[in-house]
């Protein structure tokens, strides 16, 4: 699905992703785990195309779009869920869900607001509520849904738990789990370790920019304590 | 009361025309954060093209729809071109560049249409079924002003249903809000740039065809247009379209009251309304705050001069104290204006630089100044010093008055402001005929006794701007000029360590307000008169061109830039008949080449 290879990015002269590769196969869960500034949102980003990447492979589906712009790359079938939300504070629910459709592709099912209320019940009763009267974790939520509406064969997600209270993070696995059963592959960024392992079949770690380790999530949960300090 | 609801109507019909440039103004700038300076030129190709289909459609009311209809899309087609060869590529400029490139399209399209259509002045001659009127009180109301007045209404409900009612419009607001995140999205930004400035082209198309019958297509309504639609919008909340409505009817009101009740004041009226609003609600009625947050730009750095670009400056201040020994008259002319206009892009340079503030009419300090001294030299018959000092101290005191209003801003809406106070010191100069001697200006303005000679002037020219520059460098180097660029950077942060980040604004603006003054009370003397173009909007261009020419990073790049533009200036004047073209071009090549300025390019280019 993604093949990743050999990725440089750069913020102004900071060389933050100093060639990283992994690769994240259909219908799996990945979670992508390091410290903060360790260049997890840097990875992301540069693989969604809202940082261009200096060098380096982003084979998406087994074409090269590494260079595309953003659009593009979404329009192939990349979605991405940022950590800042971002959803349009100005626009309704609805509306939010609007900004991010695209049409289907088949074979999956198309994504429709009745199917992602369904998912997230809290946005089904407040599609006509503004996005800046929301709560944190229903804007977060929010986020999820509208980037599902692309009907994206890959969603990368940036710490989809951050700055959530437990009830909503327990929510957001739930979800990420219907999401897995459904069909979706994910690429998670995540500092959270108990988050990552209910949700992920593998995972890699990133350090200084660099991938230094990558195996099975049951397999990183054993290393934790000697490995990674995260 | 029936002469004031005529009025009142009056102006709701003139609002309705202004609503419709603003409204296109706002929703282009609420998307792709341009303030479009061309769209005054938009809206006078709009008057100018309807008045060349109209002329070829019957006299009938559907064929002026047809022929109005035709010109929005004429205009939209147009306004798609600008977008796609012009300011796609300006999108990540600073917005200073980004109003200048445009006032350089105002520039190619006033010689354009100048050359297509002639500088007669074209009205419409209005068809019997627009001769209609009714009847108010004993008076008669043109009914093709109410068929005006019912415009504005619906074209703001077309736009909200527009924007709130389809894709397209729910994705413009998602634009405005996070164009980067729209993009990830999967929605191609290019194709909605350019249908949102299409958009505002056609409706600038609709209001220039439309406002037709009111009065004709003439070269004067670029201007005077884009500096109605820029104080609307401010006044309404950049990106508001509600707000540019609200907006264009208070001030439309306004204007037609203030011309029944105090004829001389309408422009007083006009300003105390911008001040009021933006004291009470600095992002206008409607606007948000928020709204206005863009990628930070790397702020310029303004580093000393290194021992040898020192001596290259005394030397040359030397060959220039010298220069009266053996240069002719014309060359101290011309060495005096050169002079002039250092201390003047200086002193824009310390306000933009260091200070943060950009300014898009600098040249209302400059003409305060000119005509401060000009009438203390005529009106009083004071001698030149304390004329000169009296100059300094009108701009400067000028300067800090309207500082207070807008120190607090940011850059878009200051510079709108600088721009639109700019133009009425303009609008008083050329309309208070009493005092300025209006278009005449005011003549025999000359230095008396010793100063007298050309050469003598000259040297005290040079000795003030000089001083003046240097005084301007010796803040920047202070710890007011460090705690000022402190307060550019991060006004939040400078606050936190205990600077008051709006008086070091203030100060600043005030100080470059008394520096440009200067230079206007020795252009004065100088050119022995002084006349309302000294404020023009050409005026705060030049002064920007020396600038960016020589570019903010430095103090010497205003300096060299002012020397520069002074002579390519006079000599394009001199050879080039479509002198307004080849600047125009020249401006927007140079934005397109060096987005951050000569001076800047060739620091990269050492880096």
């Amino acid at each position: 699905m993604l093949n990743v290879s050999e990725l440089h990015s750069f913020y102004g002269r900071a060389h933050v992703l100093q060639g990283v590769s992994f690769q994240v196969a259909p219908g799996e869960v990945l979670v992508l785990l390091g410290r903060n500034g360790a260049g997890k949102s840097t990875t992301l980003k540069s693989l969604i195309g809202l940082l261009r990447p200096r060098a380096g492979r982003v084979e998406f589906g087994g074409v090269n779009v590494a260079g595309w712009e953003p659009h593009r790359i979404a329009r192939a079938g990349m979605g991405f869920v940022p950590e800042d939300r971002r959803i349009f504070t100005g626009l309704t629910v609805a509306e939010n869900l609007e900004t991010g459709r695209q049409p289907p592709r088949p074979p999956l099912p198309a994504w429709t607001p009745a199917r992602l209320f369904a998912l997230f019940p809290n946005l089904g009763q407040m599609a006509s509520r503004q996005g800046g009267r929301m709560s944190g974790g229903e804007q977060q939520m929010l986020t999820i849904a509208r980037t599902l509406m692309g009907n994206p064969r890959l969603v990368l997600l940036d710490e989809p738990s951050e700055g959530l209270s437990p009830l909503i993070v327990e929510q957001m696995a739930h979800a990420i789990l219907a999401l897995k059963q459904a069909g979706v592959t994910m690429l998670l960024a995540e500092q959270n370790l108990h988050f990552a392992a209910r949700v992920a079949d593998r995972a890699v770690v990133i350090e200084s920019g660099r991938i230094v380790w990558a195996g099975t999530m049951a397999g990183a949960l054993a290393d934790a304590a000697s490995h990674l300090q995260v | 009361m029936t002469f004031l609801l005529l009025q009142a109507l009056t102006g709701l019909a003139s609002a309705a025309t202004l609503f419709l440039v603003a409204a296109g103004l706002t929703v282009i700038f609420g998307v792709t954060r341009v303030v479009n300076f061309s769209h005054g030129s938009l809206y006078m190709l709009g008057a100018y093209i309807g008045w060349t289909v109209l002329g070829h459609l019957p006299r009938t009311p559907w064929g002026f729809a047809l022929g109005v209809a035709a010109t929005a899309v004429a205009l939209a087609v147009l306004g798609s071109l600008l977008e796609m060869t012009l300011l796609r590529r300006l999108y990540r400029a600073p917005e200073l560049l980004q109003l200048l490139a445009t006032f350089g399209v105002v520039l190619i399209v006033q010689d354009a249409a100048q050359a297509i259509w002639g500088t007669e002045d074209l009205p419409l001659p209005r068809p019997p079924w627009m001769r209609g009127f009714i009847v108010i009180g004993a008076e008669r109301f043109p009914s093709y002003d109410l068929l005006l007045i019912a415009a504005g209404p619906a074209v703001l409900a077309a736009l909200w249903l527009l924007l709130h009612r389809t894709r397209w419009g729910t994705l413009v607001r998602a634009a405005t809000q996070d164009r980067a995140m729209l993009a990830a999205l999967g929605v191609n930004q290019r194709l909605l740039f350019t249908s949102v400035f299409a958009l505002g082209a056609g409706l600038a198309g609709l209001g220039g065809a439309l406002g037709l019958p009111l009065g004709s297509a003439n070269l004067q309504l670029d201007l005077s247009v884009i500096t109605d639609a820029f104080v609307v919008v401010v006044v309404g909340g950049l990106g508001s379209v509600p707000g540019a409505f609200l907006a264009s009817v208070l001030i439309g009101v306004l204007q037609a009251a203030g011309v029944a009740l105090v004829p001389k004041a309408t422009l007083v009226i006009v300003f105390v309304v911008m001040a009021v609003t933006l004291v009470l609600r600095p992002h206008g009625l409607l606007g948000r705050g928020g709204t206005l947050a863009r990628e930070a730009e790397a702020p310029a750095l303004v580093v000393p001069a290194t021992l040898a670009a020192r001596w290259l400056g005394l030397a040359a201040l030397a060959v220039l104290a010298a220069a009266p020994l053996f240069a002719g008259p014309f060359a101290v002319a011309v060495l005096t204006e050169a002079m002039i206009a250092v201390l003047f892009a200086a002193s824009l340079h310390f306000m933009m630089g260091p200070g943060g503030m950009a300014s898009f009419g600098h040249a209302a300090w400059f003409g305060i100044g000119a005509y401060g001294a000009g009438l203390a030299a005529t009106l009083l018959a004071w001698p030149l010093p304390l004329a000169l000092l009296g100059a300094v101290l009108t701009a400067g005191v000028v300067a800090a008055l309207f500082g207070w209003f807008v120190v607090r801003l940011s850059g878009v809406y200051l510079a709108m402001l600088t721009l639109a106070f700019a133009q009425i010191v303009w609008a008083v100069a050329q309309q208070w005929t009493d005092v300025t001697g209006g278009d005449n200006g005011i003549l025999s303005v000359w230095p008396s006794g010793m100063l007298a000679d050309p050469r003598a002037f000259y040297w005290l020219t040079l000795a003030l701007c000089t001083g003046g520059a240097l005084l301007l460098r010796r803040v920047l180097f202070a710890p007011a000029g460090y705690a000022l660029r402190a307060a550019r950077d991060s006004a939040l942060r400078a606050e936190a360590i205990g600077l008051n980040a709006a008086h070091l604004r203030l100060a600043a603006f005030a100080l470059a307000g008394a520096a440009a003054g200067l230079a206007g009370g020795l252009d004065a003397f100088s050119k022995g008169s002084v006349f309302p173009t000294y404020v023009s909007i050409g005026r705060s261009v030049d002064a920007l061109l020396m600038v960016l020419l020589g570019g903010v990073q430095t103090m010497a790049g205003p300096i060299v830039g002012a020397m520069v533009y002074t002579g390519l200036y006079d000599l394009l004047l001199q050879t080039v008949a479509l002198w307004r073209l080849v600047l125009g071009l020249a401006i927007v090549t140079l934005v397109l080449a060096f987005p951050q300025g000569i001076a800047g390019a060739l620091r990269r280019g050492q880096a």
